[in-house]
């Protein structure tokens, strides 16, 4: 299933670093993202590929470099499967609530 | 939310012919079935016109005849089409530069990987239109809202649930 990868993708801390700093600035180099990471640059490359294999990020050449890209799409569809139809409705409730404590308090 | 880049890149793997996603993207009949629907008008040759007609709804509420314009750049069928594409429905987003827009389609083993490579250099506002940040039923699904629904379309025939 499409959505256990992108979930096991997301579960580690560096993985969701990197596409932190691509969220950041997006169509870095692997030589870029490492000075921001503090691993040996094979590291980094074995985490890229994890993220890129379960497309949440995509590489494009651009001449001689290789640039990272962060790709939205697979996030916007766990947004629409899960976040959308469980929580927002409970999440705005409990925004409420708390804005209505916070008010009294 | 930081600065939207310049450069965005989106993809999807769509279980479905190249032809049959080819399709999809540049014929009307079924381009006004997904995302925010609309008819489209390609003349697929190098400079070749491109239009994206605003759906009844969308002129109902006051949008011009065509929302999209555009020139063909190349068209590779069923693998590559890159154009420009400048929109024409909000004053902001217009009266910045045109944008080039590459769809990518590659078929490997019965499915097909679509990226799209939206360039929005010196356009701000587009970038950060077509990003998908906002609210879909708002308009603010951008490319990964349309590339989801265009999945779902091909794939079960039918639109994402709720859209």
């Amino acid at each position: 299933m499409e959505d256990d990868r992108v979930f096991k993708a997301l579960a580690d801390p560096t993985r969701r670093m990197l596409l932190d700093l691509l969220f950041q600035r997006d169509g870095q180099t692997l030589k870029e993202l490492q000075v921001e990471i503090d691993m040996t640059r094979f590291g980094v490359m074995k985490h890229l590929r994890i993220l890129e294999n379960v497309g949440l990020v995509v590489s494009k050449r651009s001449g001689r470099e290789k640039l990272h890209f962060l790709n939205p799409v697979p996030i916007r569809a766990i947004h629409d499967r899960w976040i959308d139809k469980y929580s927002e409705h409970r999440l705005s409730a409990l925004g409420a609530l708390k804005r209505e404590l916070e008010r009294k308090g | 939310m930081s600065d939207t880049k310049a450069v965005q890149v989106f993809r999807i793997v769509i279980k479905a012919s190249a032809q049959a996603i080819w399709e999809a993207i540049t014929k009307p009949e079924w381009t006004e079935r997904y995302g925010y629907g609309g008819r489209v008008a390609y003349d697929l040759v190098s400079d070749g016109r491109f239009s994206h007609g605003a759906s009844p709804e969308m002129k109902s509420f006051g949008l011009p005849d065509e929302i999209i314009v555009g020139k063909v750049i190349e068209s590779d069928p069923p693998r590559k089409l890159v154009q420009t594409w400048h929109p024409l429905f909000d004053p902001a987003t217009t009266a910045e530069p045109h944008t080039r827009l590459t769809y990518e389609i590659t078929e490997h083993d019965g499915v097909c990987t679509v990226t799209i490579t939206h360039d929005a250099t010196n356009a701000p506002k587009v970038a950060t239109m077509v990003s998908g940040g906002g609210d879909p039923q708002q308009g603010g699904g951008g490319w990964p809202w349309i590339l989801s629904d265009l999945k779902s379309l091909l794939e079960t025939g039918k639109r994402m649930a709720g859209s």
